[in-house]
């Protein structure tokens, strides 16, 4: 009890704490309105994303916020993670009965095809900075999406099958397509549910919030804050970038694997620029570096839109005059000078301390 | 002749990419933001003189002044309400705010026009030019938008070198504090300067209908991204470096749509930034920056 | 043989000849003083035996080991470690974490018992917290260590940045103008901390300083630049009346 006090005391301690705490709150209030049917239809539909949203988020969070570089791009990740992670669930229908297991499989592939993605990616555009970065994120983003528009994938007796642009492979009696280039995918199983989600959410934040507090998070950091000042101590400033990257790319993959086996059809288009606009909103809304103001963020905007549907029309445009007076409000001399008031209030704890 | 037809309509496009690409690396060059909301101030030029030709029945050139005028009090609108209060913030919270501009501009034009396509009436007439004998048509409307262009570009360099409001321009885009001890008045020089970047969206929006005349709440997304790509390929920051990019960029486009592939043909575009990103990464004229140890 | 051994060090910057045909040699365990007048080219040479320039000409030997064309990180693990003029902490992290990030190769574990928290994770970061607090003492930095490091008063930053450097366990310590922007009171505890760093952790340290006189009181050789010529070298007595080096300060 001691120690947890201990824990609890430090900032990492204390953030972890929070983070694991308002997940876990969160589902099993989910569950018990679940359980006695209070849940609309609506917001039960959206339980699948919102995992998958703040597992995108908290690996953006990872990229933007603890590297300190804007990727304009992380949906393509998504979106890499969600057709690999559909092809070998499909692929596996056959051989694993148990579709946590499939499960779990299509969201190691993923995982990894998002990673090879992230390497192919981060080894000539980290190199970029700032603004030059987030234009090619932009664009590789952009590209993913359109090479999957023309992807196509089939699956026969002979094994898989792949055509760039058009089908270009004929399939056996038994065959299958997979992959339809621009109609995306159809007739998908759908593996995905809440408590896989729930699931999913817990390793993210386990493995993130102790990679941010260990040797190569606190490395990652200091790139962020001081490149030269982290290379003069013997910090590859190159490794810790694209480690940084590619671990937030395998989550992304991992999101879009849960997301899309929560549909029954998904198409390459609903990987675009706006989903990653939408995440980095998340993020930044959340607070940069912050890894429960991730998930926070990325539960309450993903619920917002839906209940805004009560106004009808208006809500996309609520949604952004929210967004702008939000933006305005954290950096408004207001905020300030409430943040300086709670400042000062623990400078006075501090003194009273050292003076008993 | 294939070809050639090719590099008219990609310089015809090129060039609306280019008017576009002026004034987002004017608009960055000075506020050093990615402005989003820019590709829909586009679209609301577009809708304008919609507005202005199809309900009004106004001549198209009255319709083109409407859209500019309208275009312009918005951008220094947006600006004033928007960017300005967050001139000291980090970078990432103006970037989201204007996101959040160019989603309420959107929608906003969603609920006053609706989600269907407007079909825009070119607001340049005329029977299409033959050239080589007929093999060949150049529409009126390319004519206009390329001339158009390099008359934009020019007037843009006069003005940055030339005029007073110019200088005062380039100055508070290398360093705010010391042309405000130079007695240059900072805000409204970032006025003038989303004023001018928003009027040339105003006409490249008009420009961008009267080529591919379909108009929706979405339009002025796409060819937003492509315009900044544009001014990052040529060097954000550089007059020149705009136009040649925005030119580029558009005869790629087009070649690339023409003989690999239509659907590959934004990645292709994308593609060649990248590369030329990798090779030079401040892009054709940028100039070169670095940190000081 | 000499610990550092630089012969005929150059660098341009387009047509500006910055450094040009430097040769020094400091012995292991010595204090040493690069001095001169502002825009002589100290930072320059500091830069250049860090790998952050590459130099035109010349060469760098640390203990035999040719430098030059290596990477900043890259030297630093053969033992040079520096501080910067213009402060460069790692703004966001604390106080205790800056000083552990400079123990990043000292102390190493696997990325996968970073992500999993298992293995020789906690073993090691109780051993780097340890010799953390152990280097913030030297500097009396401890009561600071979990602060943020932006909010430390600047002449803490500057201690904290020396602490973080020595935590790479370096042979040699360049300490870019340690003393700038302290009051007489603060600098002279500063010389006083330099020498007992020198003896507690048997580095080799030199140091830029265009005070000359407080440096004479230190060092014990000072090699004295002037436009990135070697204007004079010597110990500290010898140097100063050197009458070139009177000029080069007080003018004709």
């Amino acid at each position: 009890m001691q120690k947890f006090k201990q824990y609890a005391r430090t900032k990492a301690g204390r953030d972890t704490l929070i983070s694991f705490g308002i997940v876990i709150v969160g589902f099993v209030v989910m569950q018990v309105l679940l359980a006695m049917g209070m849940v609309s239809s609506l917001l039960e539909g959206l339980l699948i994303p919102i995992c998958a949203y703040i597992i995108m988020a908290v690996s953006l969070n990872l990229t933007v916020g603890i590297l300190g570089e804007l990727s304009l791009g992380h949906a393509g990740f998504m979106s890499v993670g969600a057709f690999a992670g559909i092809v070998a669930s499909t692929c596996l229908s056959g051989t694993v009965g148990f579709a946590p297991l499939r499960l779990a499989i299509a969201i190691v592939i993923g995982a990894v095809c998002a990673a090879i993605a992230g390497v192919i990616i981060g080894v000539p555009v980290l190199r970029l900075k700032g603004d030059y970065l987030a234009i090619v994120t932009l664009a590789f983003g952009e590209i993913i999406k359109n090479i999957m528009n023309v992807l196509y994938v089939g699956l026969d007796g002979a094994g898989l099958h792949f055509g760039l642009l058009e089908q270009g492979f004929e399939l056996d009696e038994e065959g299958k397509m997979i992959i339809n280039g621009a109609m995306g995918v159809s007739g998908v199983e759908r593996l995905s549910t809440f408590v896989s989600g729930f699931v999913l959410v817990l390793i993210t934040l386990f493995l993130i919030l102790n990679l941010i507090n260990s040797r190569a998070g606190r490395a990652i950091m200091a790139v962020r804050d001081n490149k030269i000042a982290a290379d003069s101590i013997g910090i590859s400033i190159t490794s810790y970038k694209l480690l940084a990257f590619v671990i937030s790319a395998a989550f992304a993959g991992m999101a879009g694997v849960l997301y899309a086996l929560n549909y029954t059809t998904v198409t390459a288009n609903r990987f675009d620029f706006n989903t990653s606009i939408l995440v980095l909103v998340f993020v930044v809304l959340g607070g940069l570096g912050n890894i429960w103001g991730s998930v926070i963020a990325a539960t309450l905007l993903t619920v917002l839109p839906e209940v805004l549907r009560e106004v009808g029309d208006f809500r996309m445009l609520i949604y952004a005059i929210l967004l702008i007076a939000m933006m305005l409000f954290n950096n408004s001399p207001l905020k300030q000078r409430l943040l300086e008031k709670r400042g000062s209030k623990q400078m006075e704890k501090v003194s009273e301390k050292e003076g008993a | 002749m294939v070809l050639l037809n090719h590099l008219i309509n990609g310089i015809s496009l090129g060039s609306i990419y280019a008017i576009i690409a002026l004034g987002y690396t004017m608009v960055y060059g000075i506020a050093k933001m990615l402005n989003f909301a820019h590709g829909d101030v586009i679209m609301v030029g577009g809708y304008m003189c919609f507005c202005a030709t199809v309900y009004l029945g106004w001549p198209p050139l009255a319709g083109i002044a409407l859209a500019v005028v309208v275009c312009t009090v918005l951008g220094v609108v947006i600006e004033r309400l928007a960017y300005k209060p967050l001139r000291m913030a980090p970078a990432l919270a103006v970037l989201i705010t204007a996101i959040g501009v160019s989603y309420f501009l959107q929608n906003a034009a969603l609920l006053l026009w609706g989600s269907s396509t407007k079909s825009f009436t070119s607001v340049v007439t005329g029977a299409p030019i033959p050239l080589f004998g007929g093999q060949l048509t150049v529409a009126p409307v390319t004519l206009v938008t390329v001339a158009a262009c390099v008359v934009i570009m020019v007037a843009l360099m006069l003005f940055t070198s030339k005029t007073k409001a110019g200088t005062a321009m380039r100055a508070v885009s290398e360093d705010k504090g010391a042309a405000e001890l130079m007695g240059i008045n900072v805000n409204t020089t970032i006025s003038l300067t989303f004023a001018i970047g928003s009027g040339l969206a105003a006409i490249a929006g008009v420009l961008l209908c009267s080529a591919y005349p379909t108009l929706m709440p979405t339009t002025g997304s796409m060819p937003g991204i492509k315009a900044f790509t544009a001014a990052v390929f040529g060097g954000i920051g550089s007059i020149p470096g705009a136009f040649v990019g925005g030119i580029l960029l558009g005869v790629i486009e087009i070649l690339a749509g023409g003989y690999i592939s239509t659907q590959l043909q934004n990645a292709i575009v994308f593609a060649v930034l990248i590369l030329v990103l990798l090779v030079k990464p401040d892009g054709l004229l940028g100039k070169r920056m670095s940190e000081k140890v | 043989m000499a610990m550092l051994e630089v012969t005929s060090l150059g660098i341009s910057f387009g047509g500006l000849r910055a450094v040009d045909e430097l040769s020094m040699k400091i012995e292991k365990g010595a204090l040493v003083g690069l001095i001169g007048p502002n825009g002589a080219g100290k930072t320059t040479v500091f830069n250049m035996l860090t790998g952050v320039y590459r130099p035109t000409d010349g060469g760098i030997r640390l203990d035999g080991q040719n430098l030059i064309g290596k990477k900043p990180h890259e030297i630093c693990r053969l033992g040079v470690a520096r501080t910067f003029q213009n402060i460069r902490l790692f703004a966001g992290l604390t106080v205790l974490d800056n000083v552990k990030t400079g123990l990043h190769n000292q102390i190493p574990y696997t990325l996968a018992e970073s992500l999993l928290h298992l293995g020789a994770y906690h073993k090691k970061e109780r051993e780097m917290n340890e010799r953390a607090m152990e280097l913030l003492g030297v500097f009396g930095l401890e009561s600071v260590a979990g602060y943020q490091a932006a909010n430390l008063p600047y002449g803490k930053q500057r201690k904290l940045e020396i602490a973080r450097a020595l935590a790479t366990q370096p042979k040699l310590l360049l300490l870019d103008e340690p003393a700038a922007g302290m009051n007489p009171n603060e600098t002279g505890e500063l010389m006083e901390t330099i020498e007992l760093v020198r003896e507690k952790f048997g580095v080799t340290v030199l140091l830029i300083e265009h005070d000359m006189k407080l440096v004479s009181g230190i060092c014990e050789y000072l090699y004295i630049l002037n436009f990135g010529r070697l204007l004079a070298e010597g110990t500290p007595a010898e140097a100063l009346q050197n009458p070139e080096v009177i000029t080069a300060y007080l003018g004709e």
